[in-house]
């Protein structure tokens, strides 16, 4: 049986592993993201590596493919200076019919210190995090539409080095809501930080009512969810909702609720455009929004690196 | 053999009797209830003193696993938990690796359940071919080889003009069909759908998934006549729809599991696969409504809706696990917990595990059907025997069932069954302590 307590944190309320935004206190937030801004400096300098993870053994576990998030963990942790090794796991093991716990057991074998899950099913992080030995420490790097963690960090990052002061923010979360882990992480991470108006926009399909339970203005329309934003954060529609039941076509999603100059100028001159990439040009964004002068696109890609190295960092300083 | 039952508190519910008295048995058959004549010489004495004497309990779902999953649970293991739990009779529905879709598994299935000589087992045939959904089983042949019913277990029947023509073949001849109404297109996520499986990015289950299948059952029952029962209701507007229909007329009847009883999808917590069950748990509102149902008549019975599921395919992650948990040995107990916090007199309690459930079996049960789930002078002597104030802790590892998963997993639960009796003979006792 599971236990009741936040299993990513430690009897004295410490992170150990990083499973979910759900659930964490401020405090460890903040500390992350204060964290976070010591590593931006490293990542600037000629050599850019501290010793903090030095004969570390950290596994990018991808059971599910994704090239860029696994090297944005793999170049953090390589600045760490830690041992990276990567298993693309989604052709290997699985493949061969071998269970997930089963592989988790034969990598703790191999004295692995810290494990970087992405898995396609909600919640896999957590049996991971459950089943492996003590010492191991588990990142959530994205599991089904669940969480992904370390984005819903960078997003929070972002948006700091921009805003300042979370607590007068409105902040409009646009397009598939309902299958985005991003999405669900950085409402978890804007609530937990104070903004006052989170948006959820875009049709019912893609955005349900019940997010209202999490604190969220669901907003189908989206002049209405755009209107006096300060950040905009469009989420990257995937290919196989673009027809079907879901929505009719990109054409026609691009219609209501992509972001063009036009709808972001109905946002507050100053706001923020961001996307979890790989943007698709043309689909959720247009290209004139996604290189203008208010998308942070490529510096929340840098502030990435930090984060995943203030993340990693922190909690192998942690014990169980 | 001669059985005598003493000093006990015998409880049956279809009698309404609840009082102190004795227990007679001879040749496997009760002779005697309440005062038992001074002259009967029994061969053996079972002291009953702070017991409930009731009928052997009957469970509605129980699935032994066998054949074709016989990893996840044997005909001993399964019917060795039924006798632990104090349960006599139990029908089993026809998922299983063959389904029950033609007599000869249906007959070697009950001919190795009789020489157990544990509960009286009653297997429900499959409605479909292999559960298919497509061309219709050899009813009246399934029914001569002890079919009870007929059934498509967890499998849909997507073309509606099957189920149309399933439905009219079976009332011709008067057999029930049992259906678990779930739309099998927005039946297919993994937790109810509501703010925690959106939360938690599990695929949801809308309530309108078991209302729609009610509105095309209930349809369909109006136009054929057949008598259906609805396997586990899982939503609160489920029970206004079975209660309408109820009081309209139609010959349907309903039970609810254990697991949508008494918990809600809240108690799935940090991903726990053990609460993984099908239905799906929904919120504290449709809870409470299956609650009040069960005890207001509307839901007949309640069944245990025993999986044993093997840690395999448990220990994985919550969406990939496989449905289901062990209960068969928690049913008892559950129904107490259920009626004690109801206010519910004992007697009204056993009922939704003795004659509620015996009434959905209706004649199907034959000659059995004058002492199933009852205690009859002259009637089989299947009981429970029961120590009301004991209360155990529910450890997955000390259960018999080969499956060890259930969400009570740690709970502390009243009621535990000291004895459990088939046709007089004593197929089950704890060891007292």
């Amino acid at each position: 049986m599971l236990s009741r307590r936040n299993p990513q944190l430690n009897a004295h309320g410490e992170l150990i592993h990083l499973l979910s935004i759900e659930g964490l206190p401020k405090a460890v937030v903040t500390q992350i993201l204060d964290t976070a801004g010591t590593f931006l400096s490293v990542n600037e300098r000629e050599v850019k590596k501290v010793p903090l993870l030095r004969g570390k053994s950290v596994f990018n576990l991808f059971f599910e493919n994704s090239t860029r998030t696994r090297t944005t963990f793999e170049i953090a942790a390589k600045r760490l200076s830690a041992d990276v090794i990567n298993l693309d796991i989604a052709r290997s093991s699985t493949a061969k019919g071998e269970s997930l716990l089963d592989t988790i057991a034969n990598l703790s074998a191999m004295h692995a210190d810290m494990f970087v899950v992405r898995h396609s099913e909600s919640g896999a992080p957590y049996l991971i995090a459950q089943h492996c030995a003590p010492h191991v420490h588990v990142v959530n790097a994205g599991d089904g539409r669940h969480a992904h963690p370390t984005q819903g960090l960078l997003d929070m990052y972002t948006i700091r080095h921009y805003k300042r002061d979370f607590t007068n923010l409105t902040v409009a979360i646009v397009g598939d809501i309902v299958h985005s882990r991003v999405a669900r992480s950085d409402i978890h991470a804007l609530t937990t930080l104070g903004v006052p108006e989170i948006r959820a926009v875009g049709p019912k399909t893609l955005v349900p009512g019940d997010l209202r339970e999490m604190g969220v203005r669901v907003c189908h329309d989206m002049a209405e969810g755009i209107r006096g934003a300060d950040v905009i954060i469009m989420l990257r529609l995937q290919n196989e909702r673009m027809s079907g039941a879901m929505l009719p076509s990109a054409g026609e999603f691009f219609k209501n609720y992509g972001l063009t100059p036009e709808k972001l100028a109905l946002a507050k001159p100053d706001a923020i455009v961001m996307h979890p990439g790989p943007i698709n040009r043309g689909v959720e964004i247009d290209s004139a929004v996604a290189d203008g002068r208010q998308s942070v696109i490529l510096p929340q890609v840098t502030f990435g690196i930090a984060v995943r190295m203030a993340v990693m960092s922190i909690i192998a300083g942690n014990n169980p | 053999m001669k059985v005598l039952i003493k000093n006990g508190r015998i409880v049956d519910p279809a009698s309404g009797r609840d009082e102190a008295g004795d227990i007679a048995i001879a040749a496997g058959r009760i002779v005697a209830i309440g005062r038992v004549a001074a002259d009967f010489a029994p061969n053996r004495t079972i002291d009953a003193a702070g017991l409930v004497v009731a009928p052997g309990l009957v469970d509605l779902a129980v699935r032994l696993r066998e054949p074709g999953h016989e990893h996840e649970g044997m005909l001993e293991s399964e019917m060795a938990a039924a006798m632990a739990g104090g349960v006599t009779h139990l029908v089993c529905p026809p998922d299983t690796d063959p389904p029950l879709d033609e007599p000869g598994l249906v007959e070697m299935l009950k001919f190795r359940a009789r020489n157990l000589n544990h509960a009286r087992l009653y297997p429900l045939g499959a409605l479909t071919r292999g559960l298919k959904g497509e061309a219709l089983t050899e009813m009246a042949e399934l029914t001569e080889a002890g079919c009870v019913a007929f059934s498509q277990a967890e499998a849909p029947v997507r073309d509606t003009l099957v189920l149309h023509r399933a439905l009219q073949y079976a009332s011709t001849f008067g057999y029930a069909v049992w259906l678990r109404p779930n739309d099998p297109w927005l039946g297919n996520g993994v937790a109810a759908k509501g703010p925690l499986a959106t939360r938690m990015g599990l695929s949801g289950v809308p309530v309108i998934a078991e209302t729609i299948a009610l509105a095309l059952i209930f349809e369909l029952v109006r136009d054929t006549k057949a008598r259906v029962h609805l396997c586990r209701l899982s939503s609160a507007a489920g029970v206004e729809m079975v209660r309408a229909a109820k009081a309209e007329g139609l010959p349907v009847s309903c039970d609810v599991s254990v697991h949508n009883l008494h918990l809600t999808d809240v108690d799935i917590g940090y991903f726990n696969a053990a609460m993984r069950v099908t239905p799906p748990l929904r919120q504290q509102r449709d809870r409470d409504a299956l609650r009040a149902a069960l005890a207001d008549g509307t839901i007949d019975a309640l069944v245990s809706d025993h999986t044993p599921v093997d840690e395999d395919a448990k220990n994985l992650p919550f969406a990939e696990a496989e449905p289901g948990a062990t209960g068969v040995e928690l049913l008892l107990s559950l129904a107490l917990k259920w009626g004690a916090d109801s206010g519910l007199p004992l007697v009204k309690t056993l009922a939704t595990v003795t004659q509620r459930p015996v009434g959905v079996m209706g004649e199907s049960l034959g000659s059995l059907g004058s002492s199933a789930g009852c205690l009859v002078e002259g009637g089989l002597a299947d009981l429970c025997l029961f120590d009301p104030a004991a209360h155990w802790q529910v450890t997955p590892a000390a259960l018999r069932s080969q499956g060890k998963h259930t969400p009570f997993a740690g709970y502390e639960l009243p009621g535990r069954v000291v004895a459990t009796l088939v046709g007089g003979h004593v197929a089950y006792e704890a060891t007292r302590g």
